[in-house]
This record gives structure tokens, C-alpha cells and sequence, in this order.
């Protein structure tokens, strides 16, 4: 569905709440588990984000990487990814679907066929780490033409000058990360500068929907809910590895932690 | 076919992404890295015309790393190939036992500058990692090396030498254990310290930036050889110039300055290790931390594992400045396997002087097989670009002995 992402974000506001938005790796840690996973957190979420896994992840934190390493033992591949997002959309049409990865496994595939191949199966946004301003302006075109959300970051390193053409050329949505970091470790920074950086981005476009991620917890994320969407991606991964560990159902575990945020964001 | 410009330095032939070629190179980094690598590159160019930056530079190479390196015939090894001559550029002699002295001053003099007091690096052989010790030592810097655990305990002499000097040896123990998995952790430890924290990548590898530094800094190898060339033949003869390939920092340094030369009067080889060799078995186009270059993958894109008996050199990639060499015809890439490193190196050690470590022992390899179809007027030089004595134990192992 068009603008199902813009969609996700203006239901979360009616109800006066941030969207909450997972992201969990693609055949983490079987290609099945992982879709029943999303497919049963999916109706406590706005927005999904799935990470397509890669064996040199350089900017993610141990507990990302292991939920990769994870599906990569697995034998997960760009193809089966696509199959199963297919296979998610039949079964939640309209919840946004963002794939995030590096840019590797995109330029490998080609460009193209990939942006082809996502608008196929329904994929609704991109985020690619690696890929960033203004060496993505192609790219982001690209996604455009196809009606697919490329999704823009920003950093705390990234100056007011850089924000402002970052903001002005990115798409629907803009995602900010909290603290200069990898994904996964804790807030170097306080909420009140993570909400300052947050509203200095709002300022430049108000019209544009701002996420803040990384190092998002079930203890963090209330004092973050007057943003416009939440990513909790870390944190989930880490319930996966214990729920695996312990050879307890990472279904219902995770469920029950999406529940807990949802709950704090309410 | 891509071309090289002349008159232009290597590392500056670039265009404003950071591409060499409209391929290789660029800056695929995470967004919290691009301002911290922009005021580098701001700090970079600054400095590298700053008068006074460049005589310290220069008086560090001098007093610290102990000033020129030897350029010696080996009459021995010449005489039983039996065709070109054999010279050695023997930059094992430095302080420090190898190329990334150089590399590794030159990045604690930068971070020095810019304010830092952290400085972190990655490390194979252990070889860039001992010397960032050392320099960060020297310099008053804290100073982190991140080194694959497999690498920590086939290169542990060089391990201790990091810790004795007060370095943080960090152990990657993901993916291989290896180079590939200490660059990833470094990088991600840049990402969440860029704030305080000078990255010093190990190798010609990395966003356009880092490899830069890297192929500045070891060009200090071709500006003496180019002077010791001159005095030793009266002008530059027609030559070859051998060097092991692993990222590629010591090739770049021992070619820069020759770059601009017809390649019949020059020519340039670079040696992998026969099972991480990008250049010289075709590889494809990848995109491995931070930068499009010729990488060992597979058909998905995942990045390849690598074999090879030196540390040094177990590298899925390549840096992008080599890829742009070879597609632009200036240098050919070949490859030597283990066994082939171990025999070059039981023969040099047998007939001269010098203990080659295991990365340039590939590159004697390379020489031994070319010398005997070539005439005596030909003139071979192999950058003998690290010292022996850290695969001491792995000699022994594989060969029964180390020579004195």
C-alpha cells in the first residue's frame, strides 16, 4: 500500500504515542522462526524493520551480530529474504515492511534488480547503514521512482549545515541515532540531549517523521516518547540469544518484550 | 580501461566521492563517521603541506626509525639463479622491523595534532601493531590494537612487544580471528569513540582517507630507492619492482614514486598469498570496510575466508589503490602459496644475510621464479618489507629450523 509508512506514523499520533518499530534479523535464527517471530510481536508494532544479515557488519554491536551470524549459519539468502517478506505481507498487509543492511550485499545483487525485487515483495522502505549523504542520492532516487522510503540517517557527529541537506533530500521518514556508538550499547548521552539533538532535526522539517534508535531498552524508552517513532532492534536480538540459550520459544518471549515497550510507550 | 594521470600523486587521483577510476574507493562508512573523517581529511591536507609538519615527520623518520634503509645487490642469491640481477630494498632494517613504521609514526604525529588522545589500530601480523605501540609510547598517547585471536597466538612475539610498550591488545574472537575481523572491531570501537579517538587503519585499506595516510606515509620507501638507484647506476636503469601484496601499504610506498614511468622501464608486481589473493584470481568488486575494491566473496556477497600461513597477508581484500592499478594495466598481481613463501625463504636465508618475515618471503618467491628468464642487465628489487624473527616459531615448525 502507498504511503503505508506515513500511514503507521499518523495512527501512532492519533493515539499519542510514538510508533514503535522493531528490527530483528531475517532468518534469525531459522528462516520460519524468524517470520513467526515478527509475524506475533507485529500487531504490538507500527513499523517492522528486518535486517538483511552480512558477515562483516561493521556497525553493529555483538548483539546484532550474533542474531546474523545466527542466520547466516542458517543459510539464509537474498532470495529467501524476499520470499519471506512476500510471505509476511500476505499475512500483515498493510504493517510497514523496512529492510536495513549494508550496502555490500545490495551493490553484489545490483542495484537495480534489488529495488526491483524489494518493490515485488512488498518491501515498503530501505535503510542502508553504509550508504550515507550524498553518496546515496542516486540510490535514493532510485527507491523513489520504485515508491520505496529510503530511509536517511542522521548522527550526533553530523553538523547543523549537513542536517539540513540530509533533512531536505530524505523521504518520508529520517532516522536519528541517539549516541555515538555501535547499535546495541548503552546511552552515552542524557535524554535531555538526545531529545535536544531530536528537535533541532524536527525543527529543519516538521512535516518529515523523525525515529531515534540505537540503544533503545524497555528502561529507556518512556523518556523517549514524545518522539515520533522508536526503534528497538538490540534489545530484541538479545532476548532471541537467551530465549535460545536457555532452549526457551524466542516466540513468546519476544512477544512478551514487545508487549513490555509497547506498554511504556502508551 | 581506466587511466592513470601523470604528474598526479597516486593517492590524489580521486574524485570528490572518494573514487579512484569511478570504481574503487569511496567512503561507505556508518553517518556517525563522516564528520570525524572529513576534519581528518581537513587536517590531512593541512598537514601535508605544513613546512613544519613535514620536517617533523622527516626528523622522526631520521632519529626514530634510524633514517634510510639499506639497498644492497645479493651477489649470492644473483649469481645461483643465474639471470637478473637481485637487489634487496632492505626495510626490515628500520626500527621497528618493518613498512608500518612508518605508517604508524606518521598516524601518532596526525593524531598528535589533532588534538586526540586516543589512538586505536588493527593489526595482522603485528607488525603495524607494534609500532603504534611503540609511537603512541613515544608520543604520550593511549593506545588500543585490535588483533584476531588467531593472530595473537601465531604472532605472539609481536604481541608481547605491544603490551611491554603499553598498548591495550584488544582479541577479536569473531568471524576467522583473524586481520578481517580486528579492521570490523576497530571500526566499530571508531564508531563509538570518534569523539576522543584517532583511527589508525593498518593498512591502504578503509574510507578515502585512511588508505591516503597509509600510501603517504610509506612512499618514504621509493623516495630513497629512487636516490639510492641514481647513485648506485647513475640514472633509473630498467627495472622490476617485486612486492608482497596483503592490503598493500608497503607496495604503494615502495612504488609511489616510480608510478609515472613507462611500465617497460618500470614494472610493477605485487605477490598475494596464493589463497587471499583478490588481484591475481580474478575476484570481483566488493565493498569491504568502507571501500569498493577487488575482494575474495561469495556468491551472495558474504565475504570470503582466507587461508594463508602469514598473518600479514590473510586479507579477503584489497586495497582500493591496487585495484585501481591493475585495472589500469601499471601493475600485475601474481601469487605465491605457503609452500612456495617457506622455500623462498629457506633459499635466501641459505645463500645471504637477510631473515625475510612470511610476507615478503611471498615476494622472494616471485623473484626466485622470474630471475632465471631474465638477463643480467635486467635489474630485479624486492622490498624485503619485514623481519623474520616474529615467525621464528613457524619456520621452525614447518621447516625444522630458523637460521642464524
Amino acid at each position: 500500500m502507498k504511503n503505508s509508512i506515513n500511514n503507521a506514523f499518523k495512527i501512532a499520533k492519533k493515539e499519542n504515542r510514538p510508533a514503535l518499530i522493531s528490527y530483528t534479523v531475517c532468518g534469525d535464527n531459522t528462516k520460519e522462526k524468524s517470520l513467526q517471530i515478527l509475524n506475533s510481536i507485529s500487531k504490538d508494532l507500527d513499523i517492522v524493520e528486518w535486517g538483511i544479515p552480512h558477515n562483516c557488519p561493521t556497525a553493529d554491536g555483538k548483539d546484532i551480530q550474533n542474531s546474523s551470524y545466527r542466520a547466516l549459519q542458517n543459510g539464509i539468502r537474498l532470495n529467501d529474504i524476499f520470499k519471506l517478506v512476500k510471505r509476511f505481507k500476505k499475512l500483515k498487509p498493510y504493517k510497514p515492511m523496512i529492510l536495513m543492511g549494508y550496502y555490500q550485499m545490495i551493490f553484489n545483487y545490483g542495484d537495480k534488480k534489488f529495488i526491483q525485487k524489494c518493490k515485488e515483495s512488498g518491501v515498503d522502505g530501505l535503510i542502508v547503514v553504509d550508504l550515507s549523504f550524498p553518496d546515496n542520492k542516486n540510490f535514493a532516487k532510485l527507491c523513489k521512482k520504485n515508491s520505496i522510503c529510503f530511509v536517511q540517517l542522521i548522527a550526533p557527529t553530523t553538523t547543523f549545515k549537513r542536517m539540513k541537506e540530509i533533512a531536505k533530500s530524505s523521504h518520508e521518514m529520517i532516522y536519528m541515532i541517539s549516541t555515538i556508538s555501535t547499535t546495541g550499547s548503552a546511552l552515552k548521552y542524557s535524554i535531555k540531549r538526545i531529545i535536544k539533538n531530536y528537535n533541532v532535526i524536527k525543527k529543519i522539517k516538521p512535516s518529515k517523521n523523525v525515529v531515534i534508535g540505537f540503544g533503545i531498552t524497555h528502561k529507556t524508552i518512556s523518556n523517549l516518547r514524545s518522539a515520533d517513532g522508536l526503534v528497538v532492534g538490540s534489545a530484541i536480538c538479545r532476548e532471541i540469544t537467551r530465549s535460545l540459550k536457555d532452549r526457551q520459544n524466542p516466540v513468546t518471549n519476544v512477544g512478551r518484550l514487545v508487549r513490555k515497550l509497547k506498554n511504556k510507550i502508551l | 580501461m581506466i587511466k592513470l594521470k601523470k604528474k598526479t600523486p597516486l593517492i590524489d587521483q580521486h574524485d570528490k566521492f572518494g573514487f579512484y577510476g569511478n570504481k574503487f574507493g569511496g567512503n561507505y562508512c556508518a553517518e556517525t563517521m563522516r564528520k570525524p573523517i572529513e576534519d581528518l581529511s581537513k587536517l590531512f591536507e593541512k598537514l601535508r603541506k605544513d613546512r613544519k609538519f613535514l620536517k617533523k615527520r622527516d626528523h622522526y623518520f631520521k632519529y626514530y626509525l634510524g633514517g634510510e634503509t639499506p639497498f644492497f645487490k645479493l651477489e649470492n642469491l644473483t649469481r645461483h639463479l643465474g639471470g637478473a640481477q637481485i637487489w634487496c630494498k632492505d626495510v626490515s632494517a628500520i626500527n621497528g622491523d618493518a613498512h608500518k613504521a612508518y605508517h604508524a609514526t606518521v598516524n601518532a604525529l596526525i593524531c598528535k595534532e589533532s588534538g586526540k588522545r586516543y589512538i586505536a589500530g588493527d593489526t595482522g601480523a603485528g607488525m603495524f601493531g607494534k609500532n603504534l605501540a611503540m609511537a603512541a609510547k613515544k608520543m604520550n598517547l593511549k593506545c588500543k590494537i585490535f588483533m584476531g585471536t588467531k593472530d595473537i597466538s601465531r604472532q605472539a612475539p609481536n604481541v608481547k612487544f605491544m603490551r611491554d610498550a603499553g598498548a591495550e591488545v584488544v582479541p577479536v574472537d569473531s568471524g576467522s580471528k583473524t586481520l578481517v575481523d580486528a579492521v570490523s572491531e576497530c571500526m566499530r570501537h571508531y564508531v563509538s569513540n570518534c569523539d576522543n579517538t584517532h583511527l589508525a587503519v593498518g593498512s591502504a585499506i578503509g574510507c578515502n582517507i585512511f588508505l591516503k595516510i597509509c600510501a603517504w606515509s610509506t612512499s618514504q620507501i621509493s623516495r630513497e630507492l629512487k636516490k639510492q638507484l641514481i647513485k648506485e647506476f647513475g640514472e633509473i636503469p630498467k627495472l622490476k619492482l617485486i612486492n608482497v601484496i596483503g592490503g598493500g601499504s608497503s607496495a604503494l610506498g615502495f612504488w609511489n614514486e616510480f608510478i609515472d614511468y613507462d611500465k617497460k622501464h618500470v614494472e610493477l608486481i605485487g605477490v598475494e598469498a596464493k589463497y587471499a589473493a583478490p588481484l591475481s584470481t580474478n575476484a570481483k568488486v566488493a565493498i569491504l570496510h568502507g571501500a569498493a575494491q577487488y575482494c575474495l566473496t561469495n556468491k551472495e556477497g558474504q565475504i570470503a575466508d582466507t587461508h594463508s600461513i602469514s598473518a600479514g597477508l590473510d586479507y579477503p581484500g584489497s586495497s582500493p589503490l591496487h585495484g585501481f592499478l591493475k585495472d589500469s594495466g601499471r601493475a600485475r598481481y601474481t601469487n605465491a602459496s605457503d609452500k612456495e613463501a617457506l622455500a623462498a625463504f629457506k633459499l635466501i636465508t641459505k645463500l645471504e644475510d637477510i631473515r625475510p618475515s612470511l610476507e615478503p618471503a611471498h615476494a622472494w618467491s616471485e623473484c626466485i621464479r622470474l630471475a632465471p628468464k631474465l638477463k643480467k642487465g635486467d635489474v630485479l628489487v624486492v622490498n624485503n618489507c619485514g623481519k623474520g624473527y616474529k615467525d621464528k616459531k613457524i619456520y621452525i615448525e614447518q621447516l625444522g629450523y630458523y637460521p642464524k
